[in-house]
């Protein structure tokens, strides 16, 4: 308990005194990021926003170190926490530097007037999350990946010990969205600044966090480490899918397989047959794939896309069992496609099954259709 | 080494630059205005129905003696009324400003949102009902009447803001509330005493003639100290215009903030209604002007260029209302349309990019 940094204790949270989520029970070291996932709509937001403040918590509160978060006026917690909103700012006639400059507000006089000392650090964070380019650049006029960094530039700018940000990738292409998180886990390690954000890529989320909480109905059911936390049940039971398919080894998700009697059969290895699974699924083509070893990336993608998949334990000899349903199901397709396989010491029997292929007449290879 | 001290510096000094621009802009605008506020002033007495000669002017200001009908048109008709319409304008202007950070809307103002109506009724009301009874009026009874007739307005329009969440439709509540409540003042004077009505009916469409020196104290008074009250909000104005959110967890304290602007808007908004009454547009195109002349939103530059420029706006728009079609007195509104309307629909226009 006592390198607990922030925590909180029993947490409901809700609007006008109707509960939406209750035991929300976090506590994170200072310097962790913690990363809330879920379905849109489900409270991730208002959870947040019941943590910064900005939401009267229902019941419960949050602490950061012992201090409890309910009980401190604004002015104190705005030295604690600085928080990246998913509100789109439309501040008037306000350069990038204003906007930076604003994170300085609690700690500059009566009438806000930055002293030496605050420009100086303005243009050391503007640095660190390079926008220095951005300073006289008017705020609006700016892209939604630099905006962000200026908002998240603005939030260390305001010396917290914590950031909140709420959903800080949404709007942003897949570079922004690195460069930003890449941003906040260099933070979080050099300054040792407490994160907490929402986010909707489960697969960025499992690599930044190091601690993920899931958000889904009335009560939190999983808060742990990432490793705890993406098991393809875990994660398909918070996001209702039951189509399709949430691939835990890449942490990606897969569109439902094609229905239906399969009528093609797939002989790949190594990875070679991913994008022909994936055609055949969007041509609504169901099919067999086979013979691929568990420890095969082809295996992972089959799973999710093929209607069966004829595998064998890994650097183990193909068993006759194994290769004689193959051989069954080939015969009932009318089309075999070999999307390429490298044959070696183990799986010498692959060859004889592309033999029969080729005997029946109905082998394509891969290189010649798609 | 010395590469990177030498690009450090560079940058330093580039920053500095920048900040030299600034201020040198800001200074250019308010000696600007200040300019602009001498020279209107010196129109605005000089020029009326008698003609009275520069050096005349001069001797009976600054000696105090002359012919004595001379002296009193300039002491007690076209000084006060200058005055008057110098410190109403800046606190008009102002209070618009207020309003419009409150609402996070360009166009909102005591006039669009139905304020400064909602004032003239309960002025127009109180006028009626005390002449009637007590056969005076007071002027601190005026602003305390325009005050509360501020107020309720503003909390109907704050009921109605919490339901619509769209600016627009917030917008077209407050001109409805100030339809109903000219109506309805319409009404009170169709039917108030005869003699009542003359004076009614110059004021409820907008003047700043017929005020003595009294009243323009009490008007300097209110309007300058609500003035620096809104100069020390300053700090939280600015976090406010970053959005309530974002000023929260810069550590304001929003609900004594809201009070405060509330407060303070609707005082200037009801001290002005009471002594000119309803006066249009220049709680929305001064501050859009003074923002866009001084290339910034910073409440701590732009509340007191947009308590300048309201005073300068108004002076010069009383001294069109005056002399355009002399002896024949437009009322102050009118004026005020017709220069501030063209700078709100161009100001609509050029948002709309």
């Amino acid at each position: 308990m006592n390198d607990i940094f922030f925590n909180t204790r029993d947490l409901a949270v809700g609007y006008k005194g109707q509960v939406l989520i209750r035991d929300i029970d976090i506590s994170i070291k200072k310097g962790e990021i913690l990363t809330l996932i879920g379905p849109n709509g489900s409270g991730k937001s208002t959870i947040l926003k019941s943590i910064t403040k900005h939401l009267e918590a229902i019941k419960g509160d949050t602490f950061i170190t012992d201090a409890s978060v309910s009980r401190m006026t604004f002015k104190e917690l705005s030295k604690l926490v600085a928080v990246v909103l998913t509100d789109r700012l439309k501040p008037e006639l306000m350069t990038c530097r204003d906007v930076v400059a604003t994170g300085r507000y609690p700690y500059t006089g009566s009438l806000g007037i930055l002293s030496d000392d605050d420009e100086k650090k303005v243009t050391e964070v503007m640095k660190r999350v390079h926008t220095e380019d951005l300073a006289e650049k008017d705020f609006t006029a700016v892209s939604d990946g630099q905006k962000q960094r200026i908002l998240l530039a603005r939030a260390i700018c305001q010396e917290p010990e914590v950031i909140v940000l709420d959903e800080p990738t949404s709007f942003l292409d897949i570079k922004h969205k690195l460069e930003l998180l890449n941003i906040l886990r260099e933070m979080a390690k050099e300054k040792n600044i407490t994160v907490i954000m929402s986010l909707h890529e489960i697969d960025l989320a499992q690599k930044i966090s190091d601690k993920v909480m899931c958000v889904s109905g009335e009560v939190i059911k999983n808060f742990g480490t990432p490793d705890e936390i993406f098991k393809a049940d875990i994660i398909r039971d918070l996001y209702d899918i039951t189509d399709g398919v949430y691939n835990i080894e890449f942490g990606s998700v897969e569109l439902p397989a094609s229905k239906g009697e399969p009528d093609v059969f797939v002989i790949s290895s190594c990875g070679k047959g991913i994008n022909l699974f994936r055609q055949l699924q969007k041509d609504d083509l169901s099919f067999y794939a086979g013979i691929i070893y568990t420890n095969d990336i082809d295996y992972v993608v089959a799973k999710s896309l093929a209607s069966e998949v004829f595998s064998e334990k890994p650097f183990m000899p193909i068993s006759d069992e194994v290769y004689e349903k193959a051989v069954r199901a080939m015969k009932n397709c009318s089309r075999i496609i070999n999307a390429g396989v490298e044959i070696g010491e183990c799986n010498r029997r692959l060859a004889d099954l592309i033999r029969i292929a080729e005997k029946s007449g109905k082998l394509e290879n891969a290189g010649d259709k798609i | 080494m010395s590469d990177i001290t030498e690009r450090l510096a560079d940058e330093e000094n580039e920053i500095k630059s920048a900040k030299l621009k600034r201020y040198a802009r800001y200074n250019t605008v308010f000696v600007f205005l200040a300019v602009a506020f001498v020279v209107i002033t010196v129109l605005n007495i000089n020029s009326g129905s008698v003609g009275i000669s520069v050096k005349e002017i001069a001797r009976i200001i600054f000696l105090r003696e002359g012919d004595e009908t001379a002296y009193d048109i300039i002491w007690k008709i076209r000084l006060p009324r200058i005055v008057t319409s110098a410190i109403l304008g800046g606190g008009l202007a102002l209070s618009g400003f207020l309003i419009q950070v409150f609402f996070g809307n360009p166009i909102a103002s005591p006039f669009t949102l139905g304020i400064s109506s909602g004032s003239k009724l309960i002025v127009s009301l109180t006028m009626v009902v005390m002449i009637q009874y007590v056969d005076y009026i007071s002027s601190f009874a005026m602003v305390a009447a325009a005050f509360f007739g501020a107020l309720v307005c503003m909390g109907f329009v704050l009921l109605a803001s919490r339901r619509v969440k769209q600016q627009s439709t917030l917008l077209i509540a407050g001109i409805m509330i100030g339809y109903i409540c000219s109506a309805v003042t319409d009404f009170v004077i169709t039917f108030a005493e005869d003699t009542d009505i003359v004076n009614l009916h110059n004021w409820s469409m907008g003047s700043f003639s017929g005020i003595d020196w009294d009243d323009v104290w009490m008007c300097f008074v209110i309007i300058f100290a609500a003035f620096v009250c809104t100069f020390l909000l300053a700090k939280p104005i600015g976090a406010y215009q970053m959005g309530e959110a974002y000023a929260q967890s810069m550590g304001v304290n929003i609900k004594r903030f809201r009070v405060l602007v509330i407060l303070l808007s609707s005082l200037m908004a009801g001290c002005v209604t009471a002594f000119a009454g309803p006066i249009s547009f220049v709680g929305i195109a001064v501050p859009h002007l003074a923002k866009l002349m001084l290339k910034t939103s910073k409440p701590i530059v732009v509340i007191p260029a947009v308590f300048l420029g309201g005073g300068v706006f108004c002076m010069f728009c009383d001294y069109i209302a005056r002399t355009a079609f002399a002896p024949t007195e437009l009322s102050i509104s009118t004026v005020t349309a017709i220069f501030g309307s063209p700078i709100v629909i161009w100001m609509l226009l050029s948002r709309k990019r």
